[in-house]
């Protein structure tokens, strides 16, 4: 096994980034990743933001808690307003701005799918990340294509999602962009050294964070953290970067690949409200995908 | 200053060219592709320096556009019906933030069921968007307007998106001569992108955030001051492009034989050509009336109708689209701006026509304004609303 990379330093000022004044509840991952996206792109990013929790959590007009530009956008456009804005950027040969959209999983895993495929076919320079919360938080919590199976939502309110979750990162090397990878709100360090590789690259790039919601997933605000760590700990959540045609496994999922190192997945659904009253076939059924995403895994490093 | 026997479509392909915005993203749709197609010929051969985002649908089309506006470049994209429809959050969306750009509007009646015939419907469904709505008569007016559109868009009095319709196949398709004027001359006319603010990074900005009633109701109200000022600005950019280039056309209406005339015809678009026509025909049996042709939908000309309706007879509304359920969209505008002052209301009367393709000629129109002439010369109330169809 490789050497563990050394932590990048985050600057210390990344608070600067994320003012007072947001909307945001106790213990939201959003500004945890907004936090880690400024400090590792810089003042020179535009934010471009689909429907989603953020359009609330960033505050109301005349005042936006983030310190950076933002376009909000319907539902459905964050990836085309983001090509467009990239190639204007391009004609007008500005080269130093960062084009994000930062996007939700309904945004970019249903209602957003088109032109998200679009972009990456296209192969637009943008920054696209896909904060997973695993439902639609933002009108309160109803189940998305991302949703895990089991999980109670308000539109699966009795016997949970019966279908699984959709694995947007794996469509999005389908698309064979420059740069995938899975992200996790839990390793800051980890999501910044991402963002600063997918920077450092021309063309379509797309990270996965995983965003757990102490609202949606029926946890107490102050274990959202302890959630998205348990997430990779049982290997249910595997933090990657596929570039080149390569998956490069990434150190904190390292220990993982060997099943013995794995925590338990009860565990990570034992903690959260939202698996309650989970069908023990559904249970099965997660850990199984967990095993055929190891096995998955294991084929492209 | 070069003569070409251009499609309708094709003419707004070398307005397009002569503009050069820095991107352009369209979706085929029949009947506008032939526009989009045009420009990627003149983008790969490399006559327009222009960026062609090849997108997924209409949707992503207008959004990418919108995004490079956002960020200072002239955008352009055209479509028709379906896909007019498919975009039309977005259309909202654009006019909200105050960001200049021109869209070309092949009119196609909207499906079901599958129909590519031309009538306004597509048109006419995007009235409340906020958008400066002009549309031309003929294919040398559909070049002229569209490099309009971007000198109203772009003033700051306006400072709001502009669509520019024509109809399909009657001019999309139909070859006419075109005057092309001079490149150079058009973007000195043009002069740099205007727009009221930048989304470059330099400093931070937020668009389209969430906003409380009072703030959201003071955009919107910004909108309506807007189009009043846009009255100005529209004439005042008619009449520049007539010095410029020699042709103008009467800025928010084309008034034709209406100035001694008792009775008028009031319509949009290329049947207008065939309602003056008509118009000649009448005025040679002794018929004193003439055409008030809207060349621009929003801002409605009020003012105008105000001015011409006001003094006649007798004035009968062609639409060639329907409000199921009511009535022409233009008729019901009419009705509203003349019934401010209610002392010098005209007999008045509405006809819808052409729905979904079907043809009108210039006869058609000759028996349709005779009869209503007619009946109100008699003393008789005329027809207030008919739709009036072929078979």
């Amino acid at each position: 096994m490789a050497q563990a990379r050394p932590k990048p330093p985050i600057p210390y000022d990344m608070r600067d980034s994320f003012l007072p004044g947001d909307a945001a509840c106790s213990g939201c991952p959003i500004p945890m990743g907004w936090k880690v996206v400024r400090a590792a792109l810089g003042e020179k990013t535009v934010f471009v933001i689909p429907a989603c929790c953020s359009s609330v959590v960033v505050g109301v007009y005349p005042g936006q808690s983030l310190n950076s530009s933002i376009v909000h956008v319907p539902f459905a456009a964050a990836p085309s307003v983001a090509s467009g804005i990239a190639e204007a950027y391009e004609k007008r040969g500005l080269r130093d701005v960062n084009v994000v959209v930062w996007a939700g999983d309904g945004g970019t895993a249903d209602i957003g799918m088109a032109s998200l495929s679009g972009a990456a076919e296209r192969n637009n320079n943008i920054i696209y990340i896909m904060y997973d919360n695993e439902a639609y938080m933002n009108t309160g919590i109803q189940r998305s294509s991302s949703t895990p199976r089991g999980a109670w939502t308000t539109t699966t309110p009795v016997s949970g999602k019966t279908e699984q979750k959709k694995d947007v990162a794996k469509i999005m090397i389908a698309h064979d962009v420059p740069y995938v990878a899975t992200a996790s709100v839990a390793y800051p360090h980890d999501f910044y050294s991402k963002l600063q590789k997918a920077r450092s690259i021309r063309g379509f790039k797309f990270i996965q964070l995983h965003a757990p919601c102490p609202v949606g997933w029926r946890f107490e605000p102050q274990y959202t953290v302890k959630v998205a760590r348990l997430a990779v700990e049982t290997g249910l959540w595997i933090l990657y970067e596929y570039q080149g045609r390569r998956l490069t496994l990434s150190g904190p999922s390292r220990p993982y690949l060997d099943p013995s190192k794995r925590k338990p997945v009860e565990e990570y659904i034992r903690m959260q409200g939202r698996f309650r009253n989970i069908p023990p076939e559904a249970l099965e059924d997660i850990k199984r995908s967990v095993e055929l995403n190891w096995e998955w895994v294991k084929k492209l490093i | 200053m070069v003569r070409k026997a251009l499609t309708g479509n094709h003419a707004i392909s070398y307005a397009v060219k002569l503009v050069k915005p820095e991107v352009i993203a369209a979706y085929p749709i029949t009947p506008q592709t032939s526009i989009v197609e045009k420009l990627s010929e003149m983008v790969e051969s490399g006559e327009l320096d222009s960026t062609m985002i090849r997108v997924e649908s209409e949707h992503s089309a207008l959004a990418a556009c919108y995004g490079a506006a956002l960020a200072g470049a002239r955008a352009f994209t055209a479509t028709s019906s379906q896909g007019l429809l498919y975009m039309h959050e977005v259309v909202h969306w654009v006019s909200r933030a105050r960001i200049p750009m021109v869209m070309a509007v092949v009119s196609r009646t909207i499906n079901a069921p599958w129909n590519i015939w031309p009538d306004h419907s597509d048109f006419m469904d995007q009235r409340d968007a906020g958008w400066i709505m002009a549309y031309a008569m003929d294919n040398q007016e559909a070049l002229d307007l569209t490099i309009q559109a971007f000198k109203i868009s772009e003033d700051p009095e306006v400072y709001l998106p502009v669509m520019v319709g024509i109809e399909g196949f009657i001019l999309g398709h139909t070859t006419m001569p075109v005057e092309i004027p001079d490149e150079e001359l058009v973007r000195e006319w043009l002069g740099p992108r205007r727009q009221p603010y930048v989304v470059d990074g330099s400093s931070p900005i937020g668009v389209g955030g969430l906003t409380m009633p009072e703030e959201t109701e003071d955009i919107f109200h910004g909108i309506q001051e807007s189009m009043e000022s846009a009255k100005r600005v529209i004439e005042r950019v008619d009449r520049e492009y007539g010095r410029m280039f020699g042709r103008s056309y009467g800025g928010l209406t084309q008034c034709y034989r209406c100035e001694d005339a008792d009775y008028l015809a009031v319509s949009m678009g290329a049947w207008s050509g065939d309602l003056m026509e008509a118009v000649n025909k009448l005025r040679e049996e002794g018929y004193r009336v003439g055409v008030l042709r809207l060349r621009f939908y929003r801002p409605f000309p009020r003012e105008d109708l105000l001015e011409h309706a006001g003094r006649s007879k007798g004035v009968v509304v062609f639409d060639r689209a329907v409000s199921f359920g009511a009535w022409g969209p233009i008729f019901a505008d009419l009705v509203a701006s003349l019934a401010e002052r209610p002392e010098k209301l005209p007999a008045l009367s509405n006809i819808v026509a052409g729905i979904a393709g079907v043809n009108i000629t210039s006869e058609d129109f000759e028996k349709l304004v005779k009869r209503f002439i007619e009946s109100v010369e008699k003393g008789e109330k005329p027809v207030y609303f008919e739709w009036f169809r072929k078979r």
